[in-house]
């Protein structure tokens, strides 16, 4: 994206990432996701007269561990606040939140720019709330249904500070916290589901001016694409605006991905005072170091950590080893088939190639791999033995991918896919091709060598690939040395 | 026995020793509801099925040996706690057809230890109210003097004991709820320490003030009921984890070198001279059993109306909006949108006093006003705790008087709302501090009950308890009985 020459733009994105607890933050319902509509939404979620919200201690482990994994100060004392506003799918007219103390305050993360070069985006704050439910406006015929089922699935919302200046960083951003969350195990990180939200505070200003421009929030982005698109069209609609010597009006949009717009929201579903003051029902949360050092020792490894591990541990280049580790799921995978193959470099590039272009085909997530770490393990471990070409194995693969093979071994057992590797089978078969063409065999032997791959390529198709091909070229050498 | 003015103590005596059943006593109490409590309206629903179950069970209970104090004895309770399957209104429109899918903690605890519920009394509009007029379902007289007040807000659950249509009740105690009208329909009253009973299934009002506690013919009842009600609740992140005192155990120590502290600022201008008399000479009594009295001082306590008076209505602002019209409770005819569904919904199903109260809260919330009203509240509020801590240093027990008069005539007060929240002024500093207190009969002025209030400090119900059972050992007023409802 072009920045137009003299503007600058700034942008502070909040990140609501739903915590991946087995129950709500203030009730004991389950925050499965996609049951029928508001079959998990207990008395509290109802807020029905008289119930008490009760804090689920899980969700303090994962903000803490957020904290430490950018570097954060830990609230030893942060409490929780109502925020006030009338919503059909806010059952008690207020969000429970942290306003005051949040539990996570600072820390930063790095990004990497276009050119390559690293850029800290510094985090303002993390605190721990509860989402709301959903109001669906389609289906009930000029009436809103409301499904309570996601009303207090714990979120922990992430506020970076202004300090983004393009879409580009905006998503480089977003898919760092996305990498973090999921490799601390904090979020499932499943965007069609939600999992992961932005909000985005955009706003543009003159180059020389050194003050921030009249903000912008677009709310409720589900998607790195929409979050691009939402900042590229908000900002050229800001700077239109600008240059037309108009201003640009503090409001909350929505990004329409239909139209590709940003539009204002309703007024009504925005309040401009929350009238936020401490919740009575909650005592505040008092955190002990010992409690912060319990969790720094259980801290799972980063992905800085584990691209590193894999240099030194697999001896990966850098290139595949960033690759590999950039998802927390995709670096699992190739774990988990280095270690059931025992050749991890053979690993890495059947995962890379193989596996990451089979999933792109079909626009598959890697937790959603027809072919498991283990299949794939295994069938790394038929080539490094041997077992099997190259060529064969990539048809194996295709076989596990469709499902109409559960393990490498027992299906190459069952279409004889073995490569002949007995040297009294093969040698006559070779000799019998070196005579059934003198012409190029005088050839090979006055120094065309590459005739030798017409040779191998002949011998390869009599055996239907099964032949190891390293092996055909050295018994064709030999019995050419020995009856020339 | 006159089961009429029988205790608790006295019923569990004649119901182990089968002089009388569960089931003959429950149908005593129910058909002294059906005759009387026309003229009080001290029930908003009474359950006469559901008492005639639980006292069948009762008197299995006792004659299997598996009992407790409580087995077998009818009481009532306030309608702000839940009850699974029977409506709770909270004395409003809004939630008028009401039916609670679950037991509130405290009723769970009395019904687990064999009581008997007779029915659901009337009260203020969400507990908003010092005379039980706000109710919707129309205001509670005085058995004393059917054209007086109660008292508020827990005034159905006061008159009912004290016309004797029960043997004991629950109530709730925000800024006065129990004391006051245990003072003006001539009862033992307790409001414990903030968090000693669970929260949850009673309705809030302003959360962190709202305390469950108890009307008794006296101290000794109150003990017993109280180790029953309290304990910790995983259910209620505010209620105290701390173990339950024998409190029945205490009640027999002598007065001899208790402490008592006297404040100057409750004997202040706004007091009827006769309560003041009546008051001051329940303490003289007091001094004569062996009790030390002495000056203290609680120089923020005047300052405790203004804080509560933000406080509550900031909290209650919140605590209301969940009466929205979409899930339960009222919802308007006809809504054109959904504002219109909130508007009218929340305007037709509130009362004046709580619409007034959540418009006062609101305001002091706002931007802007925050830190003029609430913050300046919240800091009055730990300078009043605070005068509670030092004095408490110095003494066991503050005694003054529970209200500044009697009750007052029905309507006397209803469009005078500071005459009406000065009626707590010596209730709310122990509110807003959250230590227990308590109100006693400390005799009739015109015929009518006076109040003695004892406040203690944090968790010392026991003490509290102790200085109330010795002081009625010694004196009847507790056993004074309305004439009409002897």
């Amino acid at each position: 994206m072009n920045i137009p020459d003299g503007w600058q733009i700034d942008i502070g994105l909040e990140i609501h990432a739903q915590l991946n607890t087995q129950s709500k933050i203030f009730s004991g319902a389950s925050t499965l996701f996609g049951s029928d509509p508001n079959i998990q939404a207990s008395a509290v979620d109802l807020a029905l007269p008289g119930v008490l919200p009760v804090v689920n201690e899980a969700v303090y482990a994962k903000a803490i561990r957020f904290g430490l994994g950018v570097s954060a100060e830990i609230a030893r004392i942060s409490a929780f606040d109502r925020k006030n506003y009338f919503y059909p799918d806010l059952p008690k007219g207020y969000q429970i939140t942290q306003m005051d103390l949040p539990i996570v305050t600072g820390g930063h993360i790095d990004i990497f720019l276009e050119d390559g070069t690293v850029k800290r985006i510094r985090i303002t704050r993390a605190h721990l709330e509860e989402d709301a439910g959903k109001s669906l406006h389609e289906d009930f015929d000029s009436f809103t249904g409301i499904d309570l089922n996601r009303a207090g699935t714990p979120l922990l919302e992430i506020v970076s500070e202004p300090d983004i200046k393009s879409a580009y960083e905006a998503v480089a951003y977003a898919r760092k916290i996305h990498q973090l969350v999921t490799y601390l195990d904090i979020c499932d990180g499943n965007m069609s589901q939600g999992s992961l939200r932005f909000d985005a505070n955009i706003s543009v200003r003159r180059e020389d001016s050194a003050t921030l421009g009249i903000r912008a929030e677009i709310k409720n982005l589900n998607s790195f694409r929409f979050l691009e698109r939402a900042i590229v069209y908000e900002t050229d609609r800001q700077i239109s605006l600008l240059e037309a010597n108009k201003s640009v009006p503090q409001e909350t949009r929505l990004y329409d991905p239909g139209k590709d717009e940003t539009r204002p929201m309703r007024s009504k579903e925005t309040a401009t005072d929350y009238r936020y003051f401490p919740e009575p029902d909650l005592l505040p949360v008092v955190v002990t170091d010992e409690k912060i050092n319990a969790i720094k020792a259980e801290m799972p490894e980063l992905p800085a950590e584990r691209c590193q591990r894999f240099i030194d541990e697999f001896k990966l280049t850098v290139a595949d080893s960033n690759l590999l580790a950039s998802d927390r799921n995709l670096a699992d995978y190739f774990e988990i088939a280095a270690e059931n193959s025992k050749n991890a470099l053979l690993s890495a590039n059947w995962v890379k190639s193989e596996l990451l272009g089979h999933l792109n085909r079909d626009s598959l997530s890697i937790k959603d791999s027809p072919v498991s770490a283990i299949q794939l393990g295994e069938l790394v471990s038929l080539i490094g033995a041997d077992t099997i070409s190259g060529k064969i194995a990539k048809d194996v693969f295709s076989a596990l991918w469709a499902g109409e093979a559960t393990s490498a071994t027992t299906y190459i057992e069952q279409h004889g896919l073995q490569q002949l590797t007995d040297q009294s089978a093969l040698e006559p078969l070779i000799l019998e091709i070196l005579n059934a063409n003198p012409k190029q065999r005088q050839q090979l032997l006055s120094g065309k060598h590459k005739l030798m791959g017409f040779f191998v390529g002949q011998v390869m198709k009599q055996t239907q690939g099964k032949a190891n091909p390293q092996q055909v070229n050295t018994i064709i050498k030999r019995l050419l040395q020995e009856s020339p | 026995m006159n089961l009429n003015n029988a205790t608790i103590s006295e019923l569990h005596q004649l119901l182990i020793s089968k002089a009388i059943s569960a089931k003959e006593l429950t149908k005593h109490f129910l058909d002294r509801i059906a005759e009387h409590d026309n003229q009080i309206n001290s029930f908003i629903t009474v359950t006469p099925d559901i008492a005639l179950e639980q006292a069948k069970a009762a008197d299995r209970a006792l004659a299997s040996g598996k009992h407790t104090m409580l087995t077998g004895i009818p009481l009532a309770h306030k309608d702000i706690f839940c009850i699974d399957g029977i409506r709770t209104t909270a004395g409003s429109k809004i939630l008028a057809d009401f039916i609670a899918p679950y037991t509130s903690t405290c009723i769970d605890k009395l019904n687990n230890a064999g009581s008997i519920t007779l029915g659901k009394t009337n009260m203020d509009e969400f507990a908003m109210g010092s005379s039980n007029e706000s109710s919707f379902f129309g205001p509670v007289s005085n058995p004393w003097d059917n054209t007086k007040v109660p008292g508020g807000s827990s005034g159905g659950s006061a008159a009912s004991l004290a016309a004797s249509l029960c043997v004991a009740s629950t109530g709730t105690d925000t800024g006065g709820s129990i004391r006051q009208p245990a003072s003006m329909c001539g009862l033992t009253g307790l409001k414990p320490t903030y968090g000693r009973i669970s929260r949850w299934g009673m309705i809030a009002f302003a959360s962190s003030l709202d305390q469950a506690g108890s009307f008794t013919r006296t101290a000794e009842d109150a003990a017993i009921l109280l180790e029953y009600m309290a304990g910790h609740d995983n259910k209620d992140s505010t209620s105290l984890n701390l173990s339950v005192p024998r409190y029945t155990a205490a009640l027999s120590k002598p007065l001899a070198g208790v402490k008592i502290g006297l404040c100057s600022d409750y004997f202040k201008e706004g007091l009827d001279s006769e309560v003041e008399n009546l008051v001051l000479e329940g303490i003289r009594e007091l001094g004569r059993m062996g009790a030390e009295i002495s000056e203290i001082e609680l120089p923020h306590t005047k300052f405790s109306l203004s804080s509560y008076y933000v406080i509550a209505p900031a909290e209650c602002s919140a605590n209301l909006s969940r009466y929205d019209g979409v899930r339960y409770g009222y919802r308007c005819d006809n809504p054109v949108n959904l504002e219109d569904l909130y508007k009218r919904s929340r305007s037709e199903g509130f009362g004046t006093e709580v619409k007034k109260r959540i418009m006062v809260g609101t305001f002091a919330l706002s931007a802007g006003y925050y830190d003029a009203y609430y913050r300046k509240a919240q800091q009055i509020r730990r300078l009043i705790k605070n005068d509670f801590i030092s004095a408490f240093k110095q003494v066991d027990v503050i005694v003054g008087p529970t209200a500044p008069g009697t009750a007052f005539p029905l309507g006397a007060k209803t469009n005078d709302a500071v005459s009406m929240y000065l009626q707590d002024i010596y209730t709310i500093a122990a509110s807003l501090a959250g230590v227990p207190a308590m109100s006693i009969p400390v005799g009739l002025s015109k015929g009518l009950p006076v109040g003695l209030q004892l406040i203690g400090n944090y968790l010392e119900e026991a003490k509290l308890l102790q200085v109330a059972h010795q002081f009625q050992q010694q004196t009847d007023w507790h056993k004074q009985q309305p004439q009409s409802f002897m």
